[in-house]
């Protein structure tokens, strides 16, 4: 039987406030345990919320950057639950009246088709603390820092097919909430967290099977991991007779698997209510204009922008808008060289495979824009190959110097000195003597035509790569045509 | 309408409040007649009436985003059962 995939995803985004949503506690990440958790975030008796303008403001720039509906009127719940590092009992959510409501998202898949995918709505709340099972004196540990760090829960709607989709939906999700200034978007430090809910239908069946929940898959990698091997365990269940259960999982990515939580049977019963410590918050269209108007240019606006203004195509455009730095980088090259193209092919190129090569991103490249635009110069005014580009390159990036002191330093420059390159041809042609019959006898054009290339390639060899190419075709041709 | 005693458990449970027989059956008639009296709420009309969210007719005061709390751990934690290394130690949570 053919099986369909369908996955919908629930993706926690900690917002990049000074202070924490309820409390003047600051939320920088890293600090001394328990060293920004106060009075409000420890749950003290006769403590009072009031919530942060910038948290809301955050929130309503993420929802117009999905045009989704922005709720005038939304509503503080209480989600109760027991758990040490939640000092209150209760996570401050919204559950019934979520401040964004329905939007849309766009998302870029790697045949360069494009894809729709609903946003049901997202909804401003509380992260808890956190819990340290290491060895105290079998006790657990708890740092409160964290507690009361403003989040952004984005509900995506359950309409992606297959993880690839998944992994490309939270690319976009990524790109959006970075490109608004909103997170940080660091996934390795818990700024951008993911639930997965997973299930699977037969091919053209309408209603959705049972799903399970996949909890905090936390890299882009795992969640196209996570989602494949719970959709393969959900059809074998099937296929072998079984049911999917609804529950909740976890990804374990050492074995790649996930493992159902095991949960009390109603641990989930929250008991939903509004927070009597919070007002309904309101906001009129003043204010969500006035944050419209600090939207900046968004990926797909700059992505149109990309292939109209600079040439190029949707395939070389799409990667290079995926985060901000990396499109100012593009931006600043592409200027200064004169060559877009160029410059795309560049930093997909050369710098994308140091960065990779390096596990860096592009803000702590070695390389800035102005001396890879200086180095593409450099190719552009003859002084040096293309080849011998990606070497000076590599110097740049190992930092030894600027682009004309490795070229000066290392004599990179490339040989246009005909007299030079002639006595090269010259030399190539006396020490190969049975490649130059080899030439002359060859009747088929296209054969010969390799057979040149052939002796092309030694005289490049034997000028180190220097010489200029287009001369040595040119002296080369002459040579063997007078023999 | 009245509550079952499997019910009262429940809610006990979630509450995490240890509660003995007596308790549980003088609970029972309480709570029965509080959801008796929800009953008769639920019975009013309210086709059209936009839920409230809370009984002031007032808006959520915004604060600005501005770091206004200085580090009191050492005072906190003089109230804490127990604290070692800055963090709050409590019976072992099993993951």
């Amino acid at each position: 039987m053919q099986w369909e995939t369908v996955i919908g995803l629930e993706v926690h985004v900690q917002l990049a406030t000074q202070s924490k949503i309820f409390s003047g506690a600051s939320t920088n990440y890293g600090a001394e345990p328990n060293t920004q958790a106060c009075a409000i975030d420890l749950a003290m008796p006769g403590m009072l919320p009031v919530l942060n303008e910038g948290a809301v403001r955050m929130a309503v720039k993420f929802g117009l950057a999905v045009n989704a509906d922005i709720a005038h009127r939304s509503v503080f719940d209480r989600k109760n639950y027991f758990y040490a590092d939640l000092p209150k009992g209760y996570q401050i959510s919204q559950m019934y009246y979520p401040i964004v409501g329905r939007g849309e998202v766009s998302i870029n898949l790697p045949d360069n088709s494009t894809r729709p995918v609903g946003i049901h709505h997202a909804h401003m709340e509380e992260d808890a603390g956190k819990s340290l099972h290491e060895d105290f004196h079998g006790q657990t540990g708890i740092d409160l820092n964290r507690a009361g760090t403003p989040l952004l829960e984005i509900v995506s709607e359950p309409d992606m097919r297959s993880a690839e989709q998944a992994a490309a939906y939270l690319r976009k999700i990524h790109s959006i909430v970075t490109y608004l200034g909103i997170s940080d978007g660091d996934m390795s430090q818990g700024s951008m967290r993911c639930d997965c809910n997973v299930s699977v239908r037969p091919v053209g069946q309408e209603e959705f099977g049972t799903r399970t929940e996949i909890k905090n898959v936390n890299s882009f990698r795992f969640v196209e991991k996570a989602i494949n091997t719970e959709a393969e365990r959900q059809i074998e269940l099937i296929e072998d007779g079984g049911t999917v259960e609804q529950e909740t999982r976890l990804y374990d990515a050492d074995r790649n698997e996930t493992r159902s939580m095991r949960t009390k049977e109603f641990a989930n019963d929250y008991r939903y209510f509004p927070d009597p410590d919070l007002l309904p918050v309101e906001i009129d269209d003043d204010y969500i204009n006035d944050v419209r108007g600090e939207l900046p240019e968004l990926p797909d606006e700059k992505q149109a922008r990309f292939t109209r203004d600079y040439g190029l195509s949707e395939a070389d455009a799409a990667p290079l808008v995926q985060n901000q730095a990396q499109a100012d980088y593009f931006e600043t090259v592409a200027k200064a060289s004169g060559d877009p193209r160029q410059a795309a092919n560049w930093i997909m190129g050369e710098l994308a495979r140091l960065m990779n090569q390096n596990d860096i991103t592009i803000d702590q490249c070695p390389v800035s824009a102005e001396s890879l635009a200086t180095l593409m110069g450099r190719i552009q005014d003859g002084t040096i190959s293309t080849k011998i580009a990606k070497q000076v390159f590599e110097a740049l990036w190992n930092g030894e110097g600027t682009t004309d002191e490795i070229i000066e330093n290392q004599g990179l420059k490339q040989v246009s000195d005909s007299g030079e390159i002639e006595s090269l041809v010259d030399q190539v042609l006396s020490e190969n003597p049975e490649m130059v019959e080899d030439y002359l006898g060859e009747e088929v054009a296209k054969k010969q035509k390799k057979k040149f290339n052939a002796l092309v390639g030694q005289v490049m060899k034997a000028s180190q790569g220097k010489a200029n190419p287009a001369q040595v075709n040119d002296i080369l041709q002459s040579k063997l045509s007078k023999n | 309408m009245s509550i079952s005693k499997e019910q009262i458990e429940q809610v006990a449970y979630l509450a995490r409040i240890q509660i003995s027989d007596a308790e549980k059956s003088a609970l029972e008639s309480k709570l029965s007649s509080i959801l008796d009296m929800v009953d008769e709420l639920q019975a009013a009309d309210t086709d059209g009436i936009t839920p409230m969210a809370h009984p002031l007719d007032a808006t959520q005061r915004l604060r600005p985003d501005e770091v206004t709390e200085p580090n009191e751990r050492e005072k906190f934690q003089k109230l804490a059962p127990e604290a070692e290394n800055g963090l709050y130690l409590v019976p072992r949570v099993v993951e």
